[in-house]
């Protein structure tokens, strides 16, 4: 069990002191946006439950408020890359509000629907359904 | 945690602080690491979660984490809006909308294996996409971290009010036109009070209405029902005629 550890721990050395001393730049970031945005996109497909759905939403626009966040700042911009300077923390900010009014009427539609239907399945959701 | 089964932890922390000496060690990587994969896994549990009261757990977690990240990347107020606006405001009001609608029915709603395979296809597809533009371009790979920021709630909060204090980005001139933010902010100001007094209109109690106590309703008022009777027995007659 020991050398197992001791091997796994060398065969990880380069790896982690890689992680652990290189500087974070803005293709981390956008790594970490991509990855909220994707799944984001696929909890939006998934999800049966209305609430699911609205998740989802959330977890998109904060994927891309990431992104923003990521371009505008100063310590993570490169030698020579346009960067978004203080735009891009107040674009962020009002993604935030609307995020923050969009989730307030879709949770009323949601309530309406459940008051209506008795369900939150958005599969039910087929009166419109010619 | 899964291999603290296999390998005895203290051990491997031993052996990553021997290998990794604390001096070089950047705390900026190591929190970002920390918090990106706090986001990241939290991301993916609400996709994977069938529970709907477990993933707004989740996505709690997740902003709670990105906000983390915002605070790394120099964007202190963002960071603090994102905490107050999005952690405390709108995931509490999530979180109400999943007790208000937890019936034990609506709690787990499984999605079928074919669905799950097809959107775990695109998303694969999507996120191929994604981290090939991300590693593209190369001076997004090369940070330059001698950059000192100053705080950003000053310029912010006046560039709110439609004056820029801030530096100009690289490569503008200073003389250019750089609007302010004051528009924006008014229009944000109103859609959100119009937003809320809608939402609040749409949410408001009222009876519950069941197709059944439509029908009820419906069968108190003598002459409508028996027009509606009567088309739906001709109706059933023609139905009942054309398969004879």
């Amino acid at each position: 069990m020991n050398t197992l550890a001791t091997g796994l721990s060398f065969a990880a050395t380069p790896l982690v002191a890689g992680l652990f001393d290189a500087p974070v730049g803005v293709a981390h970031y956008l790594v970490v946006g991509a990855i909220l945005f994707t799944s984001g996109v696929v909890c939006m497909a998934l999800k049966r439950n209305a609430l699911g759905v609205l998740m989802g939403i959330e977890l998109v626009l904060n994927g891309a408020n990431v992104n923003f966040v990521a371009f505008s700042s100063p310590y993570l911009r490169g030698e020579g890359a346009a960067s978004l300077g203080l735009d891009g923390q107040l674009i962020a900010l009002f993604v935030i509000l609307l995020a923050a009014a969009e989730a307030a009427v879709a949770l009323a539609i949601t309530l309406n629907f459940y008051n209506n239907h008795a369900t939150v399945d958005i599969d039910r959701a087929d009166d419109l359904k010619g | 945690m899964m291999s603290s089964g296999v390998i005895p932890l203290p051990g491997l922390v031993a052996a990553v602080a021997a290998a990794v000496p604390l001096a070089v060690v950047n705390w900026h990587s190591v929190l970002f690491l920390l918090f990106a994969a706090v986001a990241c896994a939290c991301a993916v549990a609400v996709v994977l979660a069938e529970n709907v009261v477990r993933m707004a757990f989740y996505l709690v977690l997740s902003l709670a984490a990105t906000a983390g990240l915002f605070f790394l990347a120099g964007a202190e107020f963002v960071g603090a809006m994102q905490l107050m606006i999005y952690v405390g405001g709108t995931l509490v009001l999530l979180v109400f909308g999943v007790m208000l609608t937890a019936q034990a029915p609506f709690v787990a709603i499984k999605t079928s294996a074919g669905d799950r395979l097809l959107a775990g296809m695109v998303g694969a597809a999507l996120l191929a996409v994604l981290l090939q533009a991300a590693f593209r371009v190369e001076p997004w790979r090369r940070p330059a971290m001698a950059a000192v920021a100053a705080p950003a709630a000053t310029p912010i909060g006046m560039a709110l009010l439609g004056v820029r204090v801030d530096e100009p980005a690289a490569g503008v001139p200073t003389a250019a036109v750089r609007s302010g933010y004051l528009l924006p902010f008014e229009i944000v100001s109103v859609h959100l009070l119009v937003v809320l007094v809608g939402a609040a209109y749409l949410a408001r109690a009222k009876r519950r209405r069941t197709p059944r106590s439509i029908d009820v309703a419906a069968s108190s008022v003598g002459p409508v029902v028996t027009a509606r009777e009567a088309a739906r027995s001709s109706a059933s007659a023609l139905v009942s005629g054309g398969g004879r």
